[in-house]
């Protein structure tokens, strides 16, 4: 029994030691945005700045263009992220369950492009971008992210770990394969979907290279692209931790919103359908 | 108005409740293909041709102008002995130090977080997961720039190492490489001539052997850093999935925690592992957005990835060919590794020799 209760003592402090380790940074870098920029290099470690100052914020907000580079971020994000959902999932639902010709290439199609690095369609990106005349607009940034294969493998999966004996029931009653696919399995792939939203949520929040070339324009930059000038030196000289970390927090913060709504659904996402 | 039919599975194709499908099915996979084909098929055709012509970043690459070059930017980079092919090897030294050392490391430790945070008696087990969860929803950019105050001269990591009387490198500004420092620890600062005086891609072996730089380190920790929590619910996800009745099976037979979970849970993580292991080489051998933030190469082209060279090669240099050689080269490299991944753990049917270890033995239990 005692054997027991300090293995769980081990456990525990185990789990303490790893969650400090995932979290400190993210508590340095809250205190380290309200520090000066002289205390972020003297006293790195500490969570309490000495002197608070808001000073890192009022730059990036009434100083610099960060502002339109959040709305940009805002404007992408929700259009990738509504289009994804719906294309991903009746892609995923077609090749789980509609029998036609030349589904296994498809899906065989989908699978090799997710080996396709997207480094290598940096270069020529950009060229197909311009010669439809896209280049350098919301288009540009939004279409190309309209689909992802890992997305399509994800609802893929999915529907195949739902019995068969859900449509069978709206099959026999008339139901097309579109009002099956949206009235009865949709409602079913909550959590898969959630999954997705997340996913395309987060990617294109965070995307950086596509934004790279497929835009040139000041006002088309997102926050990735500004924020990650600002850590060449653009807005600051020296160092200027305070700010840097600010704009990457801020930067943070909407993911980190939609992680904790959706966190008990994320973690849970093999539950539900039919068991047994 | 198929409802009378009431012999579902059989039938010919067009025929019962599987009319309409067909057409259904293309419907629905229609967006998908179109922007695929679009967005990443036509773009790799094109790549393709430019990586084989002359293309100066003028015009189209598909106007009369260009000339088809054949495997010059490919031998530039491959064979040339000049620095194209230099900044390539290095480029190749660096990532293959980074996907060796952050492929194992982020799925050991996401397999071994998804285990701790999956026992069903765990208190705040939800606040754990977060925890290992959250720098996995940061942007690249920003854990970039928050690793860069972490790592700084006077940073955190520095701070923490103070305790312990270790004075911590400039790390984001240091070179030299992790083995080479390993061993010149141990008084061995010049490697034997059959490293040194030996090139391969214009890098000597004694190079390829440094280890990933100092500062290429911090990006490999960064790297573990972020995705463990990923695939750590990939993780937890397949291990809600592996039956409990093998696993209450075995403990009647008196097997422990580690060979219930070495013979029973992890056999059946088999395609969970697989998932991990691709993603992360597939994922670890494109490393870009960090470069392009952090260190954009430096120093001393330690932090220097194919993906960052081939962007900078075409974008910066306007060595269009050459850009989309090193791309492509890198693709291989990439279904190379996923296919030898994929061959390593295939589905096998069960050797003669492990069934053996199943088969019921006359004299024991």
């Amino acid at each position: 029994m005692s054997r027991r209760l300090s293995g769980q003592i081990f456990l525990y402090a185990l789990l303490v030691i790893l969650a400090i380790i995932y979290i400190f940074p993210f508590l340095v870098q809250v205190a380290t945005s309200f520090k000066t920029d002289s205390e972020a290099a003297s006293n790195a470690l500490s969570l309490f700045p000495q002197t608070v100052t808001f000073a890192a914020y009022e730059t990036l907000f009434s100083r610099s263009d960060f502002p339109l580079w959040f709305a940009n971020s805002t404007i992408v994000t929700i259009a990738v992220t509504l289009g994804r959902v719906f294309f991903v999932s009746l892609a995923g639902y077609a090749l789980a369950r509609l029998h036609f010709r030349g589904r296994g290439a498809i899906f065989a199609l989908v699978v090799g492009v997710m080996a396709v690095p997207a480094v290598v369609l940096l270069i020529p990106k950009f060229l197909v971008l311009n010669q439809i005349g896209i280049y350098d607009t919301y288009a540009a940034m939004i279409l190309p992210l309209l689909v992802d294969a890992a997305g399509v493998f994800i609802m893929k999966n999915f529907f195949e770990s739902i019995p068969v004996s859900v449509e069978e029931q709206a099959r026999i009653d008339g139901a097309g394969a579109f009002r099956v696919f949206w009235s009865v399995v949709l409602p079913m792939a909550r959590p898969a979907l959630i999954t997705i939203i997340i996913l395309s949520f987060q990617g294109s929040w965070n995307e950086l290279s596509h934004f790279i070339v497929a835009t040139q324009s000041p006002e088309l930059t997102t926050l990735t692209k500004g924020v990650a000038s600002l850590a060449s030196g653009q807005l600051s000289q020296g160092t200027q931790y305070p700010i840097k970390l600010a704009a990457a927090l801020i930067m943070t913060i909407p993911v980190a919103v939609m992680f904790f709504v959706f966190q008990k659904r994320i973690m849970n996402t093999t539950e539900g359908a039919v068991k047994g | 108005m198929t409802a009378t039919v009431t012999t579902p599975r059989v039938g010919s194709r067009n025929s019962g409740i599987r009319r309409g499908e067909a057409a259904a099915g293309w419907v629905f996979v229609l967006p998908v293909i179109l922007i695929l084909g679009l967005f990443l098929l036509i773009p790799v055709l094109m790549a393709l041709w430019v990586s084989f012509s002359d293309w100066s970043g003028r015009g189209s690459p598909l106007s009369g102008t260009v000339n088809f070059v054949g495997l010059e930017n490919y031998a530039a980079v491959t064979t040339g002995g000049g620095l194209a092919e230099r900044d390539f090897g290095i480029s190749l030294r660096n990532i293959a130090w980074y996907v060796l050392l952050v492929v194992p490391l982020q799925t050991a430790l996401s397999l071994f977080l998804a285990v701790l945070v999956n026992r069903a008696v765990l208190r705040g087990r939800g606040f754990f997961r977060t925890a290992f969860y959250f720098p996995s929803v940061t942007s690249s950019v920003a854990i970039t720039i928050l690793w860069l105050f972490l790592f700084s001269q006077t940073g955190v990591v520095n701070a923490v190492l103070a305790w312990i009387g270790i004075s911590g490198p400039n790390w984001f500004q240091e070179p030299s490489g992790i083995v080479h420092n390993a061993l010149a620890g141990v008084g061995i600062t010049t490697g034997p001539e059959a490293l040194t005086q030996t090139d391969v891609l214009g890098v000597s072996l004694w190079e390829w052997l440094a280890g990933p730089s100092v500062a290429l380190s911090a990006f490999i920790l960064m790297a573990v850093f972020t995705t463990s929590g990923t695939f750590m619910l990939l993780f937890i996800a397949a291990l809600q999935n592996v039956g409990v009745e093998l696993g209450e099976a075995s403990m009647m037979d008196g097997a422990n925690g580690w060979q219930r979970f070495w013979h029973i849970t992890l056999p059946q993580l088999r395609p969970t592992i697989f998932t991990v292991v691709t993603l992360g080489l597939i994922g670890g051998w494109q490393v870009f957005d960090q470069i392009y933030t952090g260190t954009e190469g430096g120093p001393a082209k330690t932090t220097v990835t194919p993906a960052y060279l081939s962007y900078e090669a075409a974008f910066t240099r306007q060595e269009w060919g050459e850009g989309s050689a090193i791309a492509f080269l890198l693709f291989l490299i990439i279904i190379f590794f996923t296919l030898i991944q994929r061959w390593a753990l295939r589905e096998r049917g069960v050797s003669k020799r492990r069934a053996a270890r199943y088969e019921v033995k006359g004299g024991r239990s």
